[in-house]
């Protein structure tokens, strides 16, 4: 049973790093990074199932974490955006060098 | 002299005041209000910190003085020593001592400082305090490597001779300055690298036991040092080798040298050759020789050290001929004199010895008056090309005069101090390695080439240029820092045996102690360890 | 060092000179000393201290004073055309001191000769006044030592030194630097005193080189024509390659026999071992030396150059004293040199070769200086035969007599260069004043300078009974005996047997001799003899110097005449009842003695018949060659200088000095220093080591950086791929370790 829920949550977590490296979008790829913690949260529940509360707990503190993180990068877009008039990463590459 | 030196207890604390004097002169110096230049162009900012270090440093030369009367010959031992603990858990002490070898070079550092303030009186004019602060800090770290006798303390005082240097080149210095400052730094720092590792390797394999602190004392290691299996201190001698042979410079570690001494300000050059060159040869004489005897007389290793020093003989004035920079010139000639301290080291006769220690006190007064001298006339016509002179003897002939006689000693005209040094190394040397020592001897008709064939093209020749017709002669500032350095030239020229006395005892010790036949470890005074 | 102290204390404590005037040897050389400094300062007189900050100085570039003038003679500035040239300042004060000094050292030296005539020492008298370079085992003081060698050179010095500074004075009168002259003139007299007084070798270095210092700056003494600092620098190199044969030796010396004195030398030199390769070879390298100082083959090449210096320093310096030293340092070294016959040989040979080889250079110069300087060259060559087959007396005995004449010769060149040169001032004229093709006929006009200039050419030629033909043929007697018995004759040089060799360098001698004549007689003819050539003009102004310049010329006259006193030969004195007999030889024989007989020993004497022989040979010679010049040469058909073709073929060839000058450049200097510039310095030093090595090992750190700044992309999906793969890595490794 443990087995077949860490493969669900694998997968999504595969597919949200695959997402967060092949999209350009900004937004796109925090959507992908909001599923990879998606992802870690359900393997958190899985284990929880099998091992104590544990896991429940720090579910609620990963969920904490994700939205004040939204938040503050989404901020960080949106401020970003303003300058550049863009989003693509592929255009934001003041750190080269 | 000496009971009055022993009433006040000199020897108790000259030392310890030698390192200090220096660094409160620096903080009071930076402490100094500013005083702009009113017109920048023919004004100096804030004029009080040269004087003010002028006279620190003639306080420390006058302290110093009183160890050459309070030395006692006969002791080959330490002597005026101070020993404080300073970082105990890693085994690091406080201990300063003085012996025959370092009395000379201390003597021969306070002795130049005064003189170079004095050669940089015009010519530096633009943030002087800072200046004057960062040669008296760098006079520390030189009294310090000298004195030290704790290779933890001896490594820390060698990288703080670099830093102000750096600063000296870097920002007082000529076009180039930044290059020259940078491949300096980089280039002597590098193997001193690999010389701490040598010195920390040394620290914790002779330490008292399993679980004692590493134990940097000199005394120690040295009576120790024998523990060290052959093959490692054949690399630890390699550290160490690396990091003197390229402060020597020995040929091929060299080419710093040119370039450092060519973009410094006229002070740093004369530092530069009259003081830190000798720090390279003052290794090998105190630390890579008598810790790692066998590695040292290793017949390959010696002969190889030998070969490079004869090159840099020959090599070195064969390029200074044909330099159109003359302050070049000097620099290489600097190379050529200091493969003869080399060759007298690794022949390792008590007359090659003595020789090479002579050497080392004598170029540090020619050369360092060569490089006062060119400065002098820089300062004139701000330029340093043979070319651009011709027939100034006829316009300056104060300056010509004490040029001729400076580049004399250089040559070593017997009755200079170039000859005395010269030839003990030549005669020490040729008793274990004849055939070296009489190639070397003709680098003796390369010396006169080259500094004549310059000196003539500057000073005799047709005056045929209409801006060297009126240069300034000497003033009376510039005639006074010479006469010192032309009355050592004689003096050590005509009667070089107090110095050669003072000496003879660590020179002999070494001799010894490399060759195998050393008896019992050093006496020190009261107050030592 | 225990048999040098015994020694030293033996001839110290009961030596006949304590408490003599000899006491105050130490005087000698520091009269000039004296000299020297104050003239020295007197010459600085004209300088000015600069402003104290020069940086701001302003600048005035004042191009008249362009060296326009700056050469022979008128280096203060623009000539002035008044002729009433203003004389320097100090001029008077340094008139008395410059001479000055040198007669009361000769004053000295002369008590001292009597102290020393009357005690007739038999070891040296050893003065130590402290210790130089005390060096363990090496202990090497300052100390004098006065025997009659040294006795026999500080009168030569200080003697014809005075009589020069003397004629100097009128010489050398309107000349800007007179003060810096003579304080050169002085510090030179004190070198070559303590070349001649030193106790040991190192102390006889000093002197050694501190001679060739002031050889430098008085060739060099115009210094702004560039010839003439050429000159002298050359002279400098090419002595230190001398000076670097004479330190090797010395090496050698203390590394064998652990002594440096040269009582010690003398005690221990056979403990090197006789006729040993080490003794040889110690010889050999301290002739190098003297073929430096003394201007022999191969290192001659600086002394006809050094004639750009003021005629009066050649007379002085590169006739009588300086050169000369060569000679002393090898009768100072007798004990060396006849313990090994074959240097002895390479001694005597090098200087017959070079004996011959400048005579034929001296027949086609034009110059008369580069007449006298090649004569001189020749000469020393006869010395270095003397003491080369260890007639060391006689060897001193021809420096002597060599001094004498040779010296009247340079200063009587002085007087008619001193006249030519303000004729010619006196027309504006630009000809060469010491050119032998602008003279003729000065018989008229310097009468008193041809006839004690005469005296001297018969002396060098070998005249009797002139001093050169005593001092010359001993010399030649002695080769001869040498070659029929003693230690030389017996030993092999490179295959050839010594006899067979020595019987050559007598025929070798008697060739030079002939030349000697001949292009003595040359000079004199062209010079004083025949048409005029100077110009109609000029001739009105050719006149006799004044007293200060002609008086030592007629000392010197009177010397050369009666030098030959010194050492009158036994087969002579026997015959007729001259004088003394080997006054000379006696006097020297405690320092030489022993030397000269482990050469001679076992040797049957010459019969006097052949002695006979000989010196009528040699004085037929010297005739023939005398008449032959004069029967050959016509000085009506000399051209003026200006009017000269350039000789071509042999003539050519000897008389550009067989381009040896020329060939040492293009083979030796200028290779080495083109090798130095492009190889050493552009592709050794700035190409491989810092090129190559320093700031291609920077190249290298920075290339690094480089390729890691490829990563810094600022691409954030890229640093996302590098985290990715980064943790798949770290996960690989820790499963599959």
């Amino acid at each position: 049973m443990l087995a077949e829920s860490l493969a669900l949550t694998a997968a999504l977590f595969i597919v949200g790093v695959i997402g967060v490296l092949i999209h350009r979008n900004a937004i796109i790829i925090f959507m992908c990074v909001e599923l990879m913690l998606t992802a870690v949260n359900l393997t958190f529940v899985a284990f929880s199932r099998f091992y104590g509360t544990a896991g429940q707990v720090f579910v609620v503190f990963v969920m904490t974490v994700s939205a004040a993180e939204a938040a503050v990068g989404l901020a960080i877009i949106i401020a970003i955006f303003r300058h550049r008039q863009t989003i693509n990463l592929k255009d934001i590459n003041l750190l080269k060098g | 002299m000496s009971s009055f030196l022993d009433s006040i207890g000199y020897n108790g604390w000259v030392l310890p005041a030698l390192l200090l004097i220096p660094l409160v002169g620096a903080v009071i110096v930076l402490l100094l209000p500013v005083r702009a230049a009113a017109d920048s162009a023919t004004a100096i900012e804030t004029p009080a910190a040269r004087q003010l270090g002028f006279w620190i440093f003639v306080l420390e030369f006058v302290v110093s003085l009183g160890l050459w009367w309070s030395f006692n010959p006969a002791n080959t031992g330490w002597q005026a020593s101070i020993d404080k603990p300073w970082i105990p858990s890693w085994g690091v002490r406080f201990t300063l001592g003085v012996d025959g070898i370092a009395l000379m070079m201390v003597l021969l550092t306070t002795f130049i400082m005064p003189l170079s303030v004095l050669g940089s009186w015009t010519s530096i004019r633009t943030k002087t305090r800072s200046y004057y602060a960062l040669l008296l800090i760098l006079t520390t770290g030189m009294l310090g490597v000298f004195l030290a006798r704790d290779l933890f303390l001896f490594y820390v005082m060698w990288d703080v001779m670099l830093v102000p240097m750096y600063f000296i080149i870097g920002i007082w210095g000529g076009e180039r300055r930044i290059y020259a400052s940078i491949k300096f730094f980089i280039y002597t720092f590098l193997p001193s690298l690999l010389m701490l590792v040598a010195i920390i390797y040394l620290g914790v394999f002779l330490r008292a036991g399993a679980g004692a602190p590493p134990d940097f004392s000199y005394d120690h290691l040295l009576a120790a040092a024998n523990a060290v299996p052959v093959r490692t201190a054949l690399y630890l001698f390699g550290a160490f080798f690396l990091a003197f042979a390229v402060k020597v410079p020995m040929f091929p570690f060299h080419t710093w040298l040119p370039d450092a001494h060519v973009e410094a300000p006229t002070a740093g050059s004369v530092i530069l050759a009259g003081i830190m060159l000798k720090m390279g040869t003052f290794g090998f004489l105190r630390f890579a020789l008598p810790l790692f005897p066998g590695a040292a007389m290793n017949p390959t290793v010696r002969l190889i050290i030998l070969i490079l020093a004869v090159i840099g003989i020959i090599y070195g004035a064969l390029v200074a001929m044909v330099q159109p920079d003359f302050k070049k010139l000097v620099a290489y000639s600097s190379v050529s004199h200091l493969g003869f301290v080399m060759l007298g080291i690794f022949a390792l006769t008590l007359q090659s010895v003595q020789g090479a220690l002579m050497v080392m006190i004598n170029h540090g007064i020619s050369t360092g008056a060569l490089f006062l001298l060119v400065g002098i006339i820089y300062e004139r016509r701000h330029t340093r090309l043979i070319d651009a002179y011709g027939g100034i003897a006829r316009v300056v002939p104060m300056f010509a005069a004490a040029l001729t006689f400076v580049s004399l000693s250089s040559i070593g005209l017997p009755g200079t101090n170039g000859f005395v040094g010269e030839f003990l190394v030549l005669l020490g040397s040729f008793q274990t390695y004849p055939v070296l020592a009489v190639i070397s001897t003709t680098g003796v008709i390369f010396a006169a080439a080259y500094l004549l064939w310059a000196l003539q093209r500057i000073l005799f020749n047709p005056l045929d240029k209409p801006e060297n017709t009126d240069i300034p002669d000497l003033n009376k500032r510039e005639l006074a820092l010479l006469v010192p350095l032309i009355a050592a030239i004689i003096w050590l020229g005509v009667y070089p045996a107090p110095v050669l006395r003072r000496m003879e005892g660590s020179a002999q010790a070494l001799v010894d102690r490399v060759q195998g036949t050393a008896t019992v470890t050093a006496v020190s005074e009261a107050g030592g360890r | 060092m225990l048999l040098q102290t015994a020694l030293e204390a033996a001839s110290q404590a009961a030596h006949p000179l304590s408490g003599t005037v000899a006491e105050w040897v130490w005087l000698l050389p520091v009269l000039p000393l004296a000299g020297f400094v104050i003239n020295g300062l007197l010459s600085l007189n004209n300088a000015h201290f600069g402003p104290s900050d020069p940086n701001t100085a302003e600048h005035h570039p004042h191009p008249e004073v362009l060296d326009a003038a700056g050469t022979h003679g008128e280096e203060g500035g623009s000539g002035d055309d008044d002729h009433a040239v203003k004389r320097h300042r100090w001029a008077g004060v340094v008139s008395i001191v410059g001479p000055g000094v040198l007669i009361i050292a000769f004053g000295l030296a002369v008590a001292m000769w009597q102290a020393m005539a009357g005690a007739h020492p038999e070891a040296p008298f050893v003065q130590r006044y402290f210790s130089w370079m005390p060096v363990g085992s090496l202990q090497i003081d300052a100390a004098f030592q006065l025997d009659q060698l040294s006795m026999v050179m500080i009168l030569v010095i200080t003697g014809v030194g005075a009589l020069i500074h003397v004629f100097s004075v009128g010489y050398m009168r309107d000349d800007p630097g007179y003060p810096r002259y003579f304080s050169y003139l002085n510090l030179f007299v004190f070198f070559m005193l303590v070349l001649v007084l030193g106790a040991n070798y190192p102390v006889l270095f000093v002197g050694w080189e501190g001679v060739g210092l002031c050889s430098y700056l008085l060739i060099g003494f115009w210094f702004n024509d560039k010839a003439n600092a050429d000159a002298g620098k050359k002279a400098f190199i090419v002595n230190r390659i001398g000076d670097f044969g004479l330190l090797v030796a010395m090496f050698m010396l203390f590394a064998n026999i652990g002594v440096l004195d040269f009582i010690g030398v003398n005690a221990k030199a056979v403990e090197l071992g006789a006729g040993s390769a080490l003794v040889t070879a110690i010889c050999l390298f301290m002739f190098l030396g003297c073929t430096g100082k003394s201007a022999q083959i191969p290192l001659y090449i600086w002394l006809p150059d050094a004639m750009a210096g003021p005629t009066p320093v050649s007379a002085l310096i590169h006739a009588a004293t300086m050169v000369t030293a060569g000679v002393y340092l090898i009768a100072r070294s007798a004990a060396l040199f006849s313990l090994s016959p074959v240097a002895s040989l390479t001694v005597a040979v090098v200087g017959a070769v070079t004996a011959i080889f400048a005579a034929t250079i001296g027949l086609k110069q034009w110059d008369i200086k580069k007449v006298l300087a090649y004569s001189t060259i020749s000469q020393l060559g006869y010395m270095f035969v003397g003491v080369g087959v260890g007639a060391y007396v006689s060897g001193m005995f021809h420096l002597v007599t060599h001094a004498f004449f040779k010296a009247l010769l340079f200063l009587g060149s002085g007087s008619v260069i001193h006249a030519m040169h303000a004729a010619y001032h006196r027309t504006h004229s630009h000809e060469d004043a010491q050119d032998m093709r602008n003279m003729g006929g000065l018989k008229r006009f310097l009468p008193l300078t041809c006839g004690l200039m005469w005296i001297a050419t018969l002396a060098i030629s070998g005249i009797p009974p002139l001093s050169g033909f005593f001092s010359k043929d001993e010399i030649l007697g002695t080769v001869f005996a040498r070659a029929h018995g003693s230690t030389l004759a017996t030993a092999s040089w490179l295959g050839v047997p010594g006899g067979t060799l020595l019987y050559i360098i007598y025929g070798i001698g008697l060739a030079a001799a002939f030349l000697t004549a001949v292009y003595m007689t040359r000079m004199m003819l062209y010079t004083f003899h025949g048409p005029t050539r100077t110009g109609t003009e000029e001739e009105n102004y050719l006149h006799e110097p004044s007293w200060t310049m002609t008086g030592p010329l007629v000392v010197l006259g009177i010397l050369t005449v009666a030098g030959g006193w010194l050492n009158l030969p036994e087969l002579v004195t026997d015959l007729i009842p001259l004088g003394p007999r080997e006054v000379l030889g006696h006097f020297l024989d405690p320092v030489v003695g022993s030397a000269t007989a482990r050469i001679t020993a076992g040797a049957s004497h010459v019969p006097a018949a052949t002695e006979e022989a000989l010196i009528l040979t040699a004085v037929v010679i010297a005739v023939s060659g005398i008449l032959f010049a004069v029967w050959r040469l016509k000085p009506a058909k000399v051209p003026r200088k200006r009017d000269a073709v350039p000789e071509t073929g042999l003539e050519g060839l000897v008389a550009n000095k067989y381009y040896v000058d020329e060939e040492i450049d293009r083979f030796i200097v200028e290779p080495t220093y083109k090798v130095s510039r492009t190889f050493l310095w552009r592709i050794v030093d700035n190409g491989i080591i810092d090129g190559l090595f320093v700031n291609g090992s920077a190249a290298l750190a920075r290339a690094f950086g480089w390729i890691g700044s490829r990563l810094q992309t600022g691409n954030t999906g890229e640093y996302a791929w590098a985290i990715v793969v980064g943790v798949l890595i770290l996960l690989g490794a820790f499963t599959l370790r």
